[in-house]
């Protein structure tokens, strides 16, 4: 595979770096898409550091666009979805449970 | 394709509305006329990932026998299947939710079927709504109907590509960072993003939740208008919802513009366009200013920066949203073997559920928000969201340059070459350069048909789009509707 563009602000990410990411976002990759992913990641995050070009001194971060404060709802007793419709999505169920691997002394391993 | 006038494929939904109460054409007939284009075309187009043929056609006789009335009673119409039903499956195009069937219905969903249209089925979609070519799908990529060896843009793809093959004249898409415009604008269809907080987010399967809204992608400007009237107004379920109420849009449609200030910022005519983008962009403002509107250039400084906010936070959001895929609760499970635990139970499952692109959007979401990353990456887009913001704020006071509505193009380019992008994501990403910004601003945005471009011998639809103030679709509805009214783009259709 050829490399990624080769620029000099380029935050290239190492292997190293992708399974660290893959393992904080749970998803188990092969060595192959560790490569594949380190060319395509690094590409975008060359791409996106062009907003260091900016002068955003002053400017308050905005994650939302909307007047955001917490809504209250009137305090009424309303029917919730059924426990037998959430269960049904579940893959794997020992009713009443939804089933996991064994978490406790072994297994579980973070 | 037959071309009788009486050929539903050929009308509008307000005409089959019309036909349907005046008990000219039947709901049945119109229902039937659907699935049948619906079968003659989805073997070149792939538009849809699940038809309710029985349920439908159920649904149609109970409206012909008078069980069912609305404004759109009878119609046929189509949903993105990241929208939720309480019935059939909603997968997300992903293998992650193959099996997955929703216990309950999303709001703006049941607003249409309350109105008594019937949904005909599920389109396809880039997996997770993240992708501009429908190409991202699980379940195979969706074609052009105006050239099937081309993309009809995405993420969207499945409802753009019904509406224009004739099979119904109303699907509901989602809007991120362009995924109803930018197949609207490739698929010569009227598409709108309404304002953030217009049109519920309760049922539509999260990706980024500060960007997402659900629109309309249709034939004309008229049935977007319909369409809204119908799916916008506050809802209890999503708590971002705005409290305004629904707005009428259809009846102040004819009304003339002339006076009206239309902003065109410098940026957007660019060496990066196509060169028949920048010539419609320029037949386009002539038709404005022949309709008595002022013309301004106006400055948008950071268009050339918001695929890169973009690209930070919605994968930042998606990343978070995502998180609860995780073999457990629903969605794709892994078998495990012998020895392996909780935390392989998440990693396989998500490994073996997710796409390429939803894995590559999680991985950078979480790259982004991790530690010593969130300020240089995260926290600089929201700074930039907000500059995006306080522009377009500018551009719209009376103190700045008072315009009504910024017009620019919709995409750089007609529709590309299934294949074409798909091994450079960033390639695919800056497709969306003219829309990403308006979401990322929470404002109100429509791309509509503004003439064709030959290509290799065949007719491209190319888009403009219009932005409005937050929560004033009505000024971007007539502003489309003079054009439309004026040049007759809308009324080319695709002879898949």
């Amino acid at each position: 595979m050829a490399d990624a563009p080769n620029q000099s602000s380029a935050p290239q990410l190492s292997a190293a770096d992708v399974r660290k990411v893959a393992a904080l976002s749970r998803l188990s990759l092969t060595d192959a898409q560790v490569e594949q992913y380190r060319h395509q990641l690094s590409s975008v995050l060359t791409y996106i550091n062009r907003l260091r070009e900016l002068d955003l001194a002053g400017v308050e971060p905005m994650a939302h666009v909307g007047d955001t404060h917490n809504r209250l709802d009137q305090d009424v007793v309303r029917e919730p979805l059924a426990n037998s419709a959430l269960m049904k999505m579940a893959p794997q169920t020992m009713p009443p449970f939804v089933k996991v691997p064994k978490v406790i002394d072994d297994g579980g391993g973070a | 394709m037959t071309m009788d006038a009486h050929d539903p494929s050929m009308m509008t939904m307000a005409q089959q509305a019309a036909a349907i109460r005046a008990k000219t054409l039947s709901s049945r007939d119109a229902t039937r006329h659907a699935l049948n284009r619906l079968a003659a075309s989805e073997p070149k187009v792939h538009a849809f990932l699940q038809v309710f043929e029985d349920r439908a056609m159920e649904q149609a006789a109970k409206v012909d026998a008078g069980e069912v009335r609305g404004p759109l009673a009878g119609v046929p119409i189509a949903l993105k299947d990241n929208i939720c039903l309480n019935y059939g499956r909603t997968t997300c195009a992903s293998r992650m939710l193959e099996q997955y069937e929703s216990p309950y219905t999303a709001t703006a969903a049941q607003r249409l079927i309350d109105a008594g249209a019937i949904v005909i089925g599920k389109t396809n979609l880039d997996e997770f709504a993240m992708g501009s070519s429908t190409e991202n799908s699980a379940f195979g990529p969706t074609r052009n109907p105006w050239d099937v060896s081309r993309v009809p843009g995405g993420s969207s793809g499945g409802s753009a590509a019904a509406v224009a093959a004739g099979v119904v004249p109303m699907a509901l898409g989602s809007d991120t960072g362009g995924s109803i415009r930018q197949p609207a604008a490739l698929c010569n269809l009227v598409g709108v993003k309404p304002t953030y907080g217009r049109v519920s987010r309760y049922g539509l399967v999260a990706f980024a939740s500060s960007l997402d809204q659900i629109g309309p992608l249709t034939r004309d400007v008229t049935d977007a208008a319909l369409t809204l009237e119908v799916i916008c107004g506050s809802d209890a379920l999503d708590a971002t919802s705005a409290p305004e109420d629904a707005p009428r849009l259809v009846d102040g449609l004819e009304t003339p513009i002339a006076g009206l200030r239309i902003g065109v910022p410098t940026q957007c005519r660019s060496d990066a366009n196509h060169g028949a983008v920048n010539a419609s962009l320029d037949a386009t403002l002539e038709v404005y200013r022949r309709l008595g509107a002022t013309i301004v250039d106006v400055d948008l400084p950071l268009t050339d920066y918001g695929i890169a906010a973009y690209y930070i936070v919605a994968p930042a959001e998606a990343s978070s949203n995502l998180a609860r895929f995780d073999g457990v609760r629903y969605g794709h499970r892994a078998a495990l073997g012998p020895g392996e635990g909780l935390i392989d139970l998440y990693c396989r499952s998500r490994a073996e559920g997710f796409g390429p692109e939803v894995q590559r959007r999680i991985m950078l979401g979480t790259h982004v928000l991790s530690s010593g990353y969130y300020d240089a990456y995260y926290n600089t887009a929201l700074k930039v969201r907000r500059t995006i913001k306080g522009d377009f704020d500018r551009v719209f006071s009376a103190a700045g340059n008072g315009c009504h509505v910024v017009l620019m193009p919709s995409t750089p380019g007609p529709a590309f070459a299934v294949g074409s992008k798909t091994s450079d994501p960033l390639a695919m990403y800056l497709e969306d350069v003219y829309t990403v910004g308006i979401n990322l601003a929470g404002l109100p945005a429509l791309s509509m048909p503004a003439g064709m471009v030959r290509i290799d011998g065949v007719q491209l639809p190319i888009g403009m789009q219009l932005v409005a103030q937050a929560f004033d679709e009505a000024t971007l509805l007539r502003v489309a509707r003079m054009f439309e009214r004026e040049t007759g783009f809308t009324r080319a259709r695709a002879s898949v």
